[in-house]
């Protein structure tokens, strides 16, 4: 019984890591930018809930809104300022500009806000409240509305890329950059507008990640960033719906590991990484050749 | 095209190519005397100044084999900490069962090198933006991985013993010696490298890949070659930084798997000059001297290093020794050809080889 404890609370958890992977996913297919800072960026909109809920005593469920509105600015900005400079020096530009932003991020955090680890809404009852089936398996209302959370953005996502005349715009941009300059796309603000989404996507992450265990300065890269890739490989690259099965996988993997071993956690959901970048390196959905 | 043949038509007989535009024989006596400076080091400055040294050697290696990788070949790994941190704990093992630091450093590159090998099977297919990541993966799995070994001191580390019968003055004297013969062996070999016909299957393979592939150059081979070497060379460099702590501790955050240490290596490669042996010199040197102004700020000096990196990435591509270049043709370490010819003198015509990555 433990172990279906296990794996459905590996599943839930693998919500989260959706919600993580999703971001990377889109800027990723949209301008074939690898946003190593993408991590530090979950990292950084957890501060500003902590900064904003010191601020103004919001309850912590109305800071995410907002959160999400400032990240979604930054992102817009960060893209049309930084990022689309670095696209147009090309990649290697880009993995520098992006990795050199990561660090800054990690490391001003440990500046400002120390290396202590903050938790978000603590003792706020809902993060708490639990439910039980049998006698063994219980299960956080929270990460549960985590996960509808993240299958509720995703479904957003892909509504929005299908209907809306900005997610049109955006896959014309992603589809061929040229071909929708030429017929009056400016694929710059595109690519910001795609860049905020994403931001948001991180933002809601963070947060979430914040409430569910802890945020501290260096888990942006430790397990926020490699997490995400993991689940993006695992589910296929360029996939929404990849995303989620990619970070149950992991999940799943996660915990049945710390089942076994509490050490062998990471080392579980890796191993489940390696073995799918080694027998089927485009991902469990594949949509076109591996990067 | 049409130029060269022009040119040759034009002076027929007199075209040269040399490697160099200026007399090969005063960067030749310069080099040696700085290496005989180097090395006399520990007799007249004191251990601090020693101390700090090794570390700015360390880093000159590191950023060395860094640039190999982005910089000729195109692989920019974020995992570069994986190898750093097995050439520390491969100094580590063989001291704990009694052979010297000293021996183990050689220990360090072979292991490093060898455990490269799958290492680079398993990142191999992904380019770039993907590869980036997966290296990091990677250093997080080795981590992962020999924190698990209780014997080596698992999750907290352990001293490394072997060196504590040295005086302190002496041991840094060596360490120091050390430190500088790998580091003039990593440039070294990557200047002897980039100079055979690795360098120019290296430059091949980065003006086009496609095309060289269907010239028969065996482009993967090449890669991997690349990715073993720096793995060696990092390896060497890790097993200096057990001896220089005395003690391995693993962990992400000040320990050896510490991406940090990539960013120390690539941020120098960047601001010195991506694609030059130079570069790595001289942004070791901007680097140093960051760090020592900063040191009583904390991380500061990383978060300046970080910003210094991003302009110079988006507004000076080639760092410092490439815009140095660009005004004066200096070349410390001829790896490609000029191709002049004695009637033009101020002739800027050169091989693809110096082009910019």
């Amino acid at each position: 019984m433990q172990w279906v404890n296990a794996i459905i609370q590996g599943l839930l958890t693998g919500g989260l890591y959706a919600l993580f992977a999703c971001g990377l996913s889109l800027m990723f297919g949209v301008m074939k930018v690898v946003n190593l800072a993408h991590g530090d960026l979950a990292t950084v909109a957890g501060y500003i809930g902590v900064g904003i809920i010191a601020i103004t005593h919001m309850p912590v469920l109305w800071s995410i809104p907002v959160v999400v509105l400032l990240m979604a600015v930054l992102g817009y900005i960060l893209q049309r300022s930084v990022i689309q400079s670095a696209i147009t020096r090309g990649e290697l530009t880009t993995l520098i500009v992006t990795f050199g932003l990561s660090i800054i991020i990690e490391n001003g955090l440990q500046q400002f806000f120390t290396a202590n680890s903050r938790g978000l809404g603590v003792g706020d009852s809902f993060i708490t409240a639990s439910f039980s089936i049998g006698s063994q398996i219980t299960i956080a209302w929270f990460n549960l509305a985590v996960f509808v959370l993240a299958v509720v953005v995703l479904l957003g996502l892909q509504q929005f890329m299908s209907v809306t005349r900005y997610g049109r715009l955006i896959r014309a941009v992603a589809d061929d950059r040229e071909a929708a300059q030429l017929s009056g796309a400016d694929y710059r603000h595109v690519f910001g507008i795609a860049a905020a989404i994403a931001f948001g996507t991180v933002a809601i992450a963070g947060m979430c990640d914040g409430m569910i265990t802890t945020i501290s300065p260096t888990i942006g890269t430790d397990t926020i960033l490699l997490f995400a890739f993991a689940s993006v490989v695992i589910g296929g690259l360029g996939s929404l719906w990849g995303t989620l099965l990619g970070g149950v996988i992991l999940g799943v993997a996660q915990a049945i590991g710390a089942q076994i071993n509490p050490s062998w956690e990471q080392l579980a959901g890796y191993a489940v990484f390696l073995l799918v970048l080694v027998l089927r390196p485009q991902g469990l959905i594949s949509q076109g050749a591996p990067a | 095209m049409t130029e060269v043949a022009q040119t040759s038509i034009r002076s027929g007989e007199n075209l040269k190519v040399t490697r160099s535009r200026r007399n090969v024989l005063w960067s030749g006596i310069g080099a040696l005397v700085v290496l005989v400076v180097l090395f006399g080091f520990p007799y007249y400055v004191g251990p601090g100044t020693t101390g700090i040294m090794v570390q700015g050697l360390i880093v000159l290696t590191l950023a060395s084999m860094w640039n190999l990788l982005a910089g000729y070949a195109g692989l920019v790994s974020v995992g570069q900490q994986a190898f750093l941190g097995l050439g520390a704990y491969f100094v580590l093992i063989p001291a704990m069962h009694g052979v010297t630091p000293w021996a183990g450093l050689f220990i360090a590159a072979i292991a490093a090198g060898v455990i490269a090998i799958p290492l680079w099977w398993l990142v191999a297919r992904l380019r770039l933006g993907y590869f980036a990541i997966a290296t990091w993966v990677l250093a997080e799995v080795v981590m992962l991985v020999i924190e698990q070994i209780s014997s080596v001191g698992g999750g907290t580390g352990m001293p490394l013993p072997g060196l504590s019968g040295m005086d302190p003055a002496v041991l840094t004297a060596y360490t120091y010696w050390a430190a500088l013969i790998v580091a003039v062996l990593a440039i070294g070999g990557v200047y002897l490298l980039l100079r055979s016909k690795v360098g120019l299957v290296l430059t091949a393979i980065r003006d086009d890949e496609r095309a060289a592939r269907s010239s028969g150059v065996r482009v993967g081979l090449a890669r991997m070659g690349v990715f073993v070497a720096a793995a060696v060379g990092c390896g060497a460099a890790g097993g200096v930084l057990a001896i220089e702590q005395l003690q391995v501790v693993p962990g992400t955050s000040g320990g050896v798997f510490s991406v940090q240490w990539t960013a120390e290596m690539a941020f120098a490669v960047i601001i010195g000059g991506i694609g030059t042996i130079e570069g790595p010199i001289l942004g070791t040197i901007v680097y140093m001297v960051l760090q020592q102004a900063l040191q009583s700020y904390n991380a500061w000096y990383l978060i300046v290093l970080g910003i210094v990196a991003i302009v110079i990435a988006l507004f000076a591509r080639r760092g410092l020794w490439g815009t140095l270049d660009e005004r004066f043709n200096l070349r410390l370490f001829p790896v490609g050809y000029y191709l002049w010819s004695p009637t033009e003198r101020r002739s800027r015509r050169r091989t693809p080889t110096h082009a910019a990555p």
